[in-house]
């Protein structure tokens, strides 16, 4: 089967490669560029934990063939934070609101929440939780990711009640 | 799991895409935003042995207007559909129906010809294509062009009247008139979900008359279908003389819902009784 040479640019770092036609993105970023935070789970495009940005949009990778990122600007997790240990504004306000539990659904979560976040001007708070639907997450009954989404959108929010 | 192989070619006109399709003889997919198509293959469900993707053909793309008609390139994303000013005001009804499709991160690669090609009956675009009488015009290598009607499109789920070696190049939309009141109504279990019942149409109103109506059903049949009898029903009615139940029964007699494990046929039926006649008031009373 045929191979492809292809030139992208991942958490702007250029990269080439020659991929088989049947490589999906997430599993290049994973297997061949090393980007582990990609985590890839159901591969058919229904749970969104692969979610990663192609040129600014948040999209599926596992539903992206790698030869089409041939081109594109890609940024997974990895490429969010500035790298000096301070986390990205959307990582930061996920940990304050308990965002995640074990974690795997949380980068395509965090990349869909940077995606639409990025511009200057704040989206709507019905944009945010909109787009939260593409995400599922098997532990924390989405609360604390509902509440992180507000606060994205700009909303103050009072404390959760402390049942300790 | 992961697609089986096949070989991959990326045309950059629509000469070489339908040349590539024909020397298939079959055995080629076409790969639009692949966002049904790339589950289909990671489950082997699809095996094509050669896949053409047709994203790098810049003539697939783009949204015109023109003597009363919208053409919206194959290839246009949903959520530039969503975003395109000219389609906001040529094509409010097609719009609300894109915002329907699947989620935020599937409608940043999904396209509308995407949709419209593949004919899943529970979809939005393909009734919405059907109740605001879209074509698609399409080229193959050895026949050239021709038009189908999207009434004519759909055969069954996932089967359409597109031969193997045709591919869509161009989304005719005709324009409403000024009067026209747009109706749209999904029940799904989930945003994102295909929908149980979904409703979709446009009612042109004139003097207080029905002048023109295009209305169509998702989720209740093997295929979109257009609610013909309810259409001939409201033509030429005036508005205060509506009987809402009864023109919502018609329109329910032209469906063909089916059972499965969401929802047995009754309910659909039953649940698009009400949603359609709640449409048709709420829309006709609401100031156009």
């Amino acid at each position: 089967m045929s191979k492809h040479q292809i030139h992208l640019d991942i958490n702007g770092r250029a990269h080439d490669a020659s991929v088989e036609g049947r490589l999906t993105l997430c599993d290049f970023l994973r297997g061949d560029a090393g980007y582990t935070g990609v985590h890839v789970g159901c591969e058919h495009g229904v749970c969104g934990a692969c979610t990663v940005m192609v040129d600014g949009l948040a999209v599926r990778s596992c539903l992206m063939l790698a030869v089409q990122a041939d081109g594109c600007s890609v940024t997974t997790v990895e490429g969010l934070s500035s790298g000096d240990g301070a986390l990205h504004p959307v990582q930061q306000t996920l940990r304050e609101e308990h965002g995640l539990q074990c974690g795997f659904c949380t980068p395509g979560v965090v990349m869909t929440l940077a995606a639409l976040t990025q511009g200057e001007q704040k989206p709507s708070s019905e944009t945010l939780i909109n787009a939260m639907s593409g995400h599922i997450c098997r532990c924390t009954g989405y609360q604390g990711i509902r509440r992180a989404a507000l606060r994205l959108a700009g909303e103050t929010l009072a404390p959760v009640e402390d049942h300790g | 799991m992961k697609p089986a192989p096949f070989d991959y070619y990326a045309p950059s006109t629509i000469e070489e895409a339908c040349g590539l399709l024909a020397e298939a003889g079959g055995g080629a997919t076409i790969l639009a935003g692949g966002q049904t198509l790339m589950p289909l293959l990671a489950l082997r469900m699809s095996q094509p042995f050669l896949l053409v993707d047709i994203n790098r053909i810049a003539a697939l793309k783009g949204i015109s207007r023109s003597a009363g008609s919208t053409r919206i390139g194959p290839i246009t994303r949903q959520n530039e559909a969503i975003a395109d000013a000219t389609l906001g005001s040529a094509q409010p009804l097609l719009v609300t129906a894109v915002k329907h499709v699947g989620h935020h991160q599937t409608r940043n690669r999904g396209t509308i010809g995407g949709s419209i090609a593949l004919g899943e009956p529970a979809a939005e675009l393909p009734a919405t294509a059907v109740a605001l009488g879209a074509s698609v015009e399409v080229r193959s290598a050895k026949r050239g062009k021709r038009r189908i009607a999207a009434e004519e499109l759909y055969l069954g789920p996932y089967a359409t009247a597109l031969e193997f070696d045709e591919l869509v190049t161009d989304i005719h939309v005709p324009e409403w008139p000024t009067g026209t009141r747009w109706m749209f109504r999904e029940l799904a279990q989930r945003p994102g979900d295909f929908a149980l019942v979904g409703l979709t149409g446009a009612i042109t109103v004139q003097d207080g008359k029905v002048s023109r109506a295009g209305l169509a059903w998702f989720g209740m049949g093997p295929t979109p279908i257009k609610a013909r009898q309810a259409e001939a029903a409201l033509l030429g009615q005036s508005l205060d003389q509506l009987d809402h139940a009864a023109i919502a029964e018609l329109a329910v007699a032209d469906t063909a819902p089916f059972d499965d494990h969401h929802a047995t046929s009754e309910y659909r039926r039953t649940v698009g009784r009400r949603m359609f006649a709640r449409a048709l008031r709420e829309t006709l009373e609401a100031k156009a």
